[in-house]
């Protein structure tokens, strides 16, 4: 499927170590073939310096971030920045699919919770079940009582709306508040391309104006 | 020899999705006129995308697609059902997605079955509306084992092909069929079946849902049912069906709450 130059065919020219990052490199999301090769002979070329500090930031990364206790977000420190801020609600939590989304829901300015990250979602035919994703840690959470309110903030599509559903008939019984995202119309839409399900729920939370 | 056009359509039924790169997706779907194909949704996971929502998996529509170099390009899709009570429940959602499941590992790329098409969308269109879920996924799989040539026999022992009395007969899941009480072979699995689980599953095979739809399935009976027909589809595919343990885990979790409702509702 890939074009370009397969791995295992790279000519003999190519010194070892450069096929190796090459290898490496393409591995990465988004890159391809002919990306990887570019960024090589890049890389070959920068200062040592430079290249020490980008293998360094890659070796930290891998050794200093870990789970939050808490909110199961990546982060340095246990827990994380965010649980740790007295200022922030904490009866509410935003429950996302992955630490991504949390900074997406930050970048808004508009939400001042707690998080909780579940690293996935329910996906019944690739076998992925309640038991993979983070949800006896946001159980766990709420069992002091102190959450009043639970937003599900998973993707509005199929596999995050049956991950909502499922995890709210988890909750409800135990006193929480559960609420999903709104979902309507994007900022620069079209409404003549729109799609039945968003238009329909469009009108259905419809504001005043 | 003639090109073949650069476009075509097709009205299909999405079984499902995964991501592709940044921004895209390739969606498996089940085609009026080809089959099963897989097919590139440009840019879906941008939140601008002018397609994502009419690609959802279990979302039936009329679909433009292009002949593109690897995989085809779905260019246009006109939704026709979007099934929305699926989506708005876990008991039918998940078994929607068992039932798009089984079609999918049961069939070839490219292989029509104009006739798996419509057993397909008339099941997703039964499990949006009616209450009988279990009966109509028991329907499904059976007229599935059919479609597929995995028929099972229901008249004769599979053994010494003599007609099958109402009695306590084995179900053998391997060999395709019911075996007699006194033929015990011993190399195939065989299941205790019961006079009842096998005049239902005659019914089944016999194809008429307006007929099974009449039946009120005990649930004892029902359990029976569905443990045979699973092993049947296990046997015929020859392969784990990932989203029957989802069903399993919604029904194991929602059971006691399920029996409070239908209490409430009364019979009926």
């Amino acid at each position: 499927m890939n074009e370009g130059a397969p791995a295992g065919r790279r000519p003999p020219s190519t010194a070892a170590p450069v096929a190796r990052l090459i290898e490496a490199l393409h591995k990465l999301p988004g890159i391809g073939p002919k990306s990887a090769q570019r960024l090589t002979y890049y890389l070959l070329r920068v200062p040592e310096a430079e290249a020490r500090a980008l293998a360094q930031a890659i070796v930290e990364l891998k050794e200093k971030i870990i789970l939050c206790s808490v909110c199961q977000n990546v982060t340095e420190e246990n827990p994380c920045g965010i649980c740790s801020d007295g200022q922030r609600d904490q009866s509410t939590i935003c429950v996302v699919e992955e630490p991504l989304d949390t900074l997406a829901v930050e970048r808004t300015g508009g939400y001042r919770g707690l998080y909780h990250v579940l690293h996935g979602v329910l996906s019944p035919m690739e076998g992925v079940g309640p038991d993979d994703l983070k949800l006896n840690e946001l159980v766990a959470r709420l069992r002091n009582g102190s959450v009043k309110e639970v937003i599900m903030a998973t993707n509005p599509n199929l596999e995050g709306e049956a991950t909502a559903m499922y995890v709210s008939r988890l909750l409800v019984p135990m006193g929480v508040r559960v609420t999903r995202l709104a979902r309507g119309l994007p900022a620069g839409a079209d409404l003549e391309y729109a799609d039945d399900v968003t238009l329909a729920r469009a009108i259905e939370h419809r504001q005043e104006v | 020899m003639p090109q073949p056009p650069r476009v075509y359509k097709t009205p299909a039924i999405v079984l499902r999705q995964r991501k592709l790169g940044d921004a895209d997706k390739i969606v498996t779907l089940y085609t009026a006129n080809f089959g099963k194909l897989d097919a590139v949704a440009k840019g879906v996971r941008r939140v601008t995308s002018r397609l994502a929502g009419h690609v959802e998996p279990l979302s039936h529509g009329s679909f433009m697609i292009a002949h593109g170099r690897n995989l085809d390009i779905v260019t246009q899709v006109q939704t026709i059902e979007t099934f929305q009570p699926l989506r708005d429940g876990l008991e039918r959602l998940c078994r929607a997605l068992y039932v798009a499941e089984l079609v999918d590992r049961a069939t070839e790329e490219r292989a029509e079955n104009f006739a798996l098409y419509r057993l397909l969308l008339n099941t997703l269109r039964r499990l949006s509306q009616r209450e009988d879920l279990d009966l109509i996924v028991r329907f499904f799989e059976m007229a599935l084992l059919v479609e597929l040539g995995y028929q099972p026999e229901l008249a004769k022992c599979v053994v010494c092909r003599s007609p099958l009395k109402q009695e306590r007969n084995a179900w053998a899941p391997g060999v395709g069929g019911v075996v007699c009480p006194t033929c015990r072979p011993a190399e195939v699995t065989l299941r205790p079946l019961s006079a009842n689980a096998l005049n239902v599953l005659r019914l089944l095979q016999k194809g008429d849902f307006q007929e099974v739809a009449r039946l009120d399935l005990a649930a004892e009976l029902g359990e029976e049912l569905e443990r045979h027909l699973r092993d049947a589809i296990h046997f015929a595919l020859d392969r784990d069906v990932r989203s029957a343990a989802f069903l399993d885990a919604v029904r194991g979790r929602l059971r006691p709450r399920q029996q409070v409702a239908a209490r409430g509702a009364g019979p009926g």
